[in-house]
């Protein structure tokens, strides 16, 4: 039987004002555990101000395999970016 | 290098792959990054598993030499200096063994096999730091060489490996600055603290050219990872480039090269010099080394000694949940 900890993936808020990112992995046997250990490996230089941790079994993920009906339908949809509509620069910024 | 002589899967040509492995080439050869959940060839993951799995053990075997002279650095400065790279050595490993994990190999599998033989760490770190100096030589040797390898591993095809080595890329730079600057102390000091530098040298230049493994004609592994991307010089092309780059900064120091073949060779722009002893090296990897044993059986110790503290706080966490649920 493994007596392995269980594995966590880590989030860092690298400066106020961003997002958490995922930066990686490790294993640790709660939370409380997992916390410290990220501060350990992964903020050895002031890469973060904020960590959160989740317990890598609970990340649903979609599957490769499904990438072409996920984002495919949203490559031939153009207009949705500003650049589609031709402006007269007349009109000043817009 | 950290990894050295890892053996690879096949090597067949686009017309002979099935049309998986074929899409699969293409993905790598436009510059794709593979994800764990993306399909891959059997070849791919074994040769994968095996190559950062050596690469993790590398780093966290190689804090044995230094951390064998934290108590004994010479300046309080030295001290906080060398533990911090030991540490990041232990983190280095961490990252790696995380990328090796989501290969669908567990940790204590990786552990259970660096402990019993069946999987190896670079040759490098089986010959015994002695002195001071050591110290210096192996930032300034061993981490360089180390970086040579590392660097282009950071554009590898396999995406948890490839940022793996870019965060280890971002710290390894102060290795190699911390034992140049050693060894810059000691080149400008007393003459016993000049002959213990040359000395470190000494020691240590050839197993250093070693880690970048056999030559590349009898280096039989090289031409299938290449194709895959997860090697992308060959290990006379890094040895060439390693030794062009220390030779100027050896001869900064006032020290010399170990090596009377030693020569700039205009014609290719890079210096001729001597190779490694080869035999040596090959009696190093099965196991004996100077230090293979004393290392590790360290590593077996603080395994089997850390056992207890690894299943008591799993026992506390597994406590704590319970109460939590029943206080629900």
């Amino acid at each position: 039987m493994s007596r392995e900890w269980p594995l966590w993936e880590v989030f860092i808020r690298g400066q106020h004002g961003l997002n958490h990112r995922h930066v990686g992995s490790l294993h640790a046997p709660d939370a409380e555990m997992a916390i410290k250990h990220a501060r350990d490996v992964y903020t050895r230089r002031n890469e973060g101000v904020s960590i959160w941790v989740v317990p890598s079994a609970a990340i649903s993920a979609s599957r490769p395999s499904e990438k072409g009906p996920l984002f495919e339908p949203a490559e031939s949809k153009i207009y949705r970016h500003p650049t589609f509509y031709d402006i007269p620069d007349d009109i000043g910024h817009m | 290098m950290y990894a050295q002589m890892v053996k690879s899967e096949g090597m067949k040509s686009l017309d002979e792959m099935s049309p998986e492995e074929r899409a699969f080439q293409e993905r790598i050869d436009r510059g794709e990054k593979i994800e764990p959940r993306d399909w891959m060839p059997e070849g791919y993951r074994k040769t994968l598993i095996r190559q950062i799995g050596q690469h993790a053990h590398s780093e966290i075997v190689g804090q044995l030499p230094e951390g064998n002279w934290i108590t004994r650095a010479p300046t309080l400065e030295r001290k906080a200096i060398l533990l911090a790279k030991v540490q990041d050595e232990a983190g280095h490993g961490l990252y790696l063994y995380c990328a090796a994990e989501t290969l669908g190999v567990s940790r204590d599998e990786l552990l259970e096999k660096l402990h019993s033989g069946k999987m190896k760490y670079s040759s490098i770190f089986n010959y015994p730091t002695l002195t001071w100096a050591d110290m210096g030589a192996v930032g300034w040797l061993v981490d360089g060489a180390a970086i040579m390898n590392q660097v282009p591993l950071q554009r590898t095809s396999y995406g948890p490996y490839s940022r793996a080595m870019i965060r280890i890329c971002k710290e390894e730079s102060f290795h190699q600055r911390q034992g140049y600057h050693i060894m810059m102390k000691l080149a400008r000091g007393t003459e016993a603290q000049k002959r213990m530098a040359q000395d470190a040298l000494n020691r240590f230049w050839y197993p250093s050219l070693m880690m970048f493994g056999p030559s590349d004609k009898d280096s039989v592994h090289s031409a299938q990872s290449m194709a895959w991307k997860i090697k992308m010089n060959t290990n006379d092309e890094l040895r060439q480039k390693f030794v062009d780059q220390t030779v100027p900064q050896a001869e900064y120091l006032g020290l010399t090269v170990p090596d009377e073949g030693l020569r700039w060779n205009d014609e290719k722009g890079g210096y001729d010099f001597t190779e490694p002893d080869w035999s040596e090296f090959f009696e190093v990897i099965k196991g004996n080394g100077p230090c293979n044993k004393e290392r590790l059986g360290a590593r077996v110790q603080a395994w089997e000694g850390g056992a207890w503290v690894r299943d008591g706080l799993m026992a506390h966490a597994k406590k704590h949940a319970a109460a939590k649920l029943a206080a629900e």
